[in-house]
């Protein structure tokens, strides 16, 4: 769907109106996963494994249950098998199949009259388990004579002997790079590292499933997206998929990490076996072990330069560490390296390795901000070698529109440039830095989805408008989607409300992900406007006993649309609705829609570091995010994405990682060991929000959610290195770290 | 299993409730009094979700043992409004657009009006060092900590 040709002077768009579940929010009414309950209720906990890597011997259950309140225990026996090996992973993730394959993998779940009685009944399951080697690390997963995780299955290997743990392989790029290279003046080559990193969300994975004898089955859970919850646990329970609605609670929190099941075909299983509802809720201990993380990564990065500062050629060799099961972040990671830059010659390659980890979730942005860093961090190192400005040296560079991109497509309309020229000028720029300080610069990429999508949309008798949509609304899309209803209705904000429905409710809709919601809704809601706007115009014309295409819509009223049509006084939304039911019946608009022309994302990131050079304590100074949103909806909205992704970043850049033992055991699963940052950590996060229309949507609009977690790796990784005059390699730059390269 | 009794007060309202001796008061508040809006983000002290005040101190309801509560005032987000008046904070929170998911903001709410009780004039700093505990994963905490200097600045004037 392209954007309008008519230029328009939005009414709502690009204001700042309350959120219409805010005041649920503020005053503690919002139900979230945990917040539900349900009569006759029991408690679901699950068995998780002590190991690493186990082969199950045996699993008895029957002491479990056999203690008196105990309702059901399930195993991987009481699933169905999976239609495909990809469902069949998130399957065996959920609760293991022959063998544990990480710390935390679950076992067997447990449904119990309380969560006293649940927890005694795990303490009762006799698992007997056969240890077996163990790795956690990328180049230990990669050696000859690594264990290997699934010696039955056939992955892609790497042509040199590594073991059979690589699940997939990527290859990217255009033009003759060593030619490239052999025309630079300066050539960095480094390679960088980082660590796994969790989403963080401050709500634990928590749902309520109920089914009947009749296989009729409700659940209730925290999701980025209800469903592909359905399709999985129908997948896994055996079900046909009507027979299992999903409703999705209010959300606390994703960033990617609820875009899969975990518990939720648990918490079916045992409702089916026991005949009454389950509820189960994870605790921050199983949510570090056993869901989330990102990838970890080891990468090198080539760049030639000449001494004015053009690429001349760029290489990426990039490793993905994807945890328990195969995982193609690689590609995203591959294609986004270099998405920045304009380059003649470029070349991306890499891998996913698996490991006994956690099974790798999507995180912001999934894959990018591992592969920026590394690229953005050379071309830092390169600026400074050569004595040139990194934001000059960037512009030079600068995809644009009609660059043929390091993937392969050619960028439509794209916002880099701009974005570069308003970090140079913003007064952050120029401000002085102090002794032991220095100031990061990166530029970031995303490529923003699109995907399916319904939208349905109905008067009121009273003039008022109801909005469905089925994505969950992780951070105020409810607000944006009921402006883009109310701008092209021509009705106030207020007239509009929003809701997610279930999935009985409303034709499918791809998960809450990819900065999808606002761009792909909003289009939807858009064309189903206009879908209830032409039947109002063809209501108006029977009235008027004109041709429909004589009745135009202008501000919310049905007018002549011109001299010729004859002289009719306007009638309003309101006035059409109120007699619907004399003029043919209810009127509603509906769009279904797979949309594509997301339109990629680029932002540029200053950061103000200084470095305490006697402990390696590092305090973020300043911070400014500059991004293109297309058309900002809501700014409060795109602000808040542009921060919150920003410190996610600082906090990755900073603190965050998971820590393994030579156990292979996780060894910091709480907030306490695991450092999200807090607001003491902090200075303001400043936004700058340009408005480059994408092409591919009515009102310009990009998605503007990942992108901002992809430049503060590299942004606040510079600025250490430019304080301490050393360049820093891997993450998260902790104060030993940061002494250790000091004191070279 | 004995369970103990306990005579309290919630919000202004006088409550009693039968605990377990090892239940906290989150687990009382949330499960038998269905007052959810404390929430349990980790359980152990180190997110703040669950924010309460005890006789007017700003505690981690998932470190109290909810037989503790006995004889005491409890005060929770769910007592922040009056009746269908928000609390200024509550209207800055909106105002500022500083939620996003909100799953933080009951906790934001008790810990930042603990804060403007016992400093009316707080610096961005202290305010930052006071919401320390409160953690926010959405947000990078810049629209809260406005959101809270400008209730500050309004109730100072009311």
């Amino acid at each position: 769907m392209a954007l309008d040709t008519e230029k328009r002077e939005f009414k709502i768009l690009g204001t700042r109106p309350l959120r219409p579940d805010g005041v649920d929010k503020v005053t503690g009414r919002a139900l979230y996963g945990a917040d539900m309950s349900a009569p006759g209720m029991l408690t679901g906990k699950i068995l998780r494994s002590p190991h690493a890597h186990a082969r199950i011997i045996s699993i008895d259950t029957s002491a479990a249950e056999a203690l008196q309140g105990v309702k059901a225990v399930v195993t991987a026996n009481d699933f169905a098998k999976a239609s495909n090996s990809f469902m069949q992973d998130g399957l065996d993730n959920c609760m293991a199949r022959g063998k544990v394959l990480y710390h935390g993998h679950a076992v067997a779940g447990v449904a119990a009259v309380s969560e006293a009685i649940a927890k005694q009944a795990l303490k009762l399951i006799a698992v007997e388990y056969e240890v077996l080697p163990h790795v956690t690390e990328i180049l230990d997963a990669i050696k000859p004579d690594a264990p290997v995780l699934h010696p039955d299955r056939n992955f892609k290997r790497l042509p040199e002997g590594t073991a059979a743990n690589i699940s997939h392989t990527t290859d990217f790029g255009h033009g003759d790079v060593e030619a490239g290279f052999a025309a630079a003046d300066l050539i960095v080559e480094r390679t960088f590292k980082t660590e796994a990193t969790h989403q963080g969300y401050i709500e634990p994975h928590a749902c309520l499933a109920s089914m009947g004898p009749d296989g009729k089955a409700d659940l209730w859970c925290c999701t980025q997206g209800h469903y592909n919850v359905r399709g999985m646990c129908a997948d896994y329970l055996g079900m046909n998929i009507s027979q299992l609605r999903v409703t999705a609670s209010e959300i606390g929190g994703g960033f990617g990490g609820k875009t899969t099941v975990f518990i939720e075909p648990v918490a079916l299983a045992l409702s089916r076996k026991a005949g009454k509802p389950v509820k189960i809720v994870m605790t921050r201990d199983e949510v570090f072990k056993a869901s989330g993380p990102t990838l970890s990564s080891l990468t090198d990065v080539k760049i030639g330069m000449t001494k004015d500062g053009k690429i001349t050629a760029g290489y990426a060799m990039l490793r993905y560490q994807c945890g328990a099961f195969p995982s193609g972040t690689i590609d995203l990671g591959a294609m986004s390296a270099f998405a920045a830059y304009d380059l003649d010659a470029v070349h991306t390659e890499g891998f996913n390795v698996m490991t006994n980890r956690p099974r790798e979730a999507a995180y912001r942005a999934p894959g990018a901000p591992t592969a920026v860093y590394p690229v953005e961090a050379v071309v830092d190192e390169l600026c400074l070698e050569l004595g040139l400005d990194p934001i000059d040296v960037r512009l030079l560079n600068a995809a644009d529109e009609g660059t043929k991109a390091s993937y392969g497509p050619t960028f439509e309309a794209i916002g880099l440039k701009a974005t570069l020229e308003a970090a140079k000028a913003h007064p952050h720029y120029s401000a002085p830095l102090g002794p032991n300080q220095g100031r990061g610069v990166s530029a970031g990429f995303w490529f923003n989805f699109g995907g399916n999508t319904s939208v349905s949309l109905s008067l009121n008798d009273d003039g008022t408008v109801a909005v469905t949509e089925g994505n969950p609304d992780i951070g105020g899309s409810r607000a944006s989607i009921s402006m883009m209803a109310a701008e092209e209705l021509g009705i106030p904000y207020e007239n509009i409300r929003t809701i997610v429905a279930d999935t009985n409710s409303l034709g499918f809709n791809d998960v809450t992900d990819g900065s999808r919601v606002t761009f792909a809704v909003g289009l939807a809601t858009i064309e189903a406007a206009r879908a209830a706007i032409k039947i109002m115009c063809t209501r108006v014309a029977k009235i008027w006993d004109i041709d429909p295409e004589a009745v135009t819509w202008e501000d919310g009223y049905a007018k002549p649309a011109g001299e010729n049509a004859g002289k009719y006084d306007p009638m309003s939304l309101a006035e059409i609705a109120a007699i619907a039911n004399k003029t043919g019946g209810p009127i509603a608009g509906h769009h279904e829609v797979n949309a594509d022309g997301a339109g990629v994302s680029f932002g540029v990131h200053l950061a103000d570091i200084e470095v305490d050079p006697e402990t390696g304590f590092t305090k973020v100074l300043r911070y400014t995010v500059f991004q293109d949103a297309g058309k900002a909806v809501h700014p409060s909205y795109v602000e808040g994405q542009m921060q919150g992704g920003a410190v996610q970043g600082i906090g990755w850049a900073l603190n965050e990682e998971y820590i393994y033992g030579e156990d292979g055991r996780l060894q910091n699963a709480g907030f306490l060991d695991y450092r999200i940052p807090v607001a003491s950590d902090l200075p303001p996060i400043d936004t700058v929000i340009l408005e480059i229309p994408n092409p591919g949507h009515p009102y310009g609009v990009r998605g503007v959610g990942e992108t901002p977690i992809v430049p503060p790796l590299a942004a606040v990784s510079n600025g250490v290195s430019r304080a301490i005059g050393k360049r820093m390699s891997a993450l998260p730059m902790s104060p030993p770290k940061i002494l250790k390269v000091i004191k070279g | 299993m004995n369970k103990i009794h306990v005579t309290t007060n919630i919000n202004g309202d006088p409550v009693e409730y039968l605990c377990e001796p090892q239940e906290t008061l989150l687990d009382v508040l949330r499960n038998n009094l269905q007052l959810t809006g404390a929430k349990e983000g980790c359980g152990s002290g180190d997110c703040g979700a669950c924010s309460v005040t005890l006789n007017g101190r700003l505690v981690c309801s998932c470190l109290v043992l909810a037989a503790e509560a006995e004889g005491q005032e409890v005060t929770t987000v769910e007592g922040m409004a009056d009746g269908d008046k928000l609390h200024i904070l509550q209207k800055k929170i909106l105002e500022h657009a500083a939620l996003q998911c909100g799953i933080c903001i009951p906790g934001i709410l008790v810990a930042s009006k603990a804060l403007l009780e016992k400093h009316p004039d707080p610096s961005e700093e202290q305010a930052r060092y006071w919401l320390a505990g409160n953690l926010c994963r959405c947000t990078g905490y810049d629209k809260i900590i406005n959101a809270v200097m400008d209730a500050a600045a309004e109730m100072r004037g009311a």
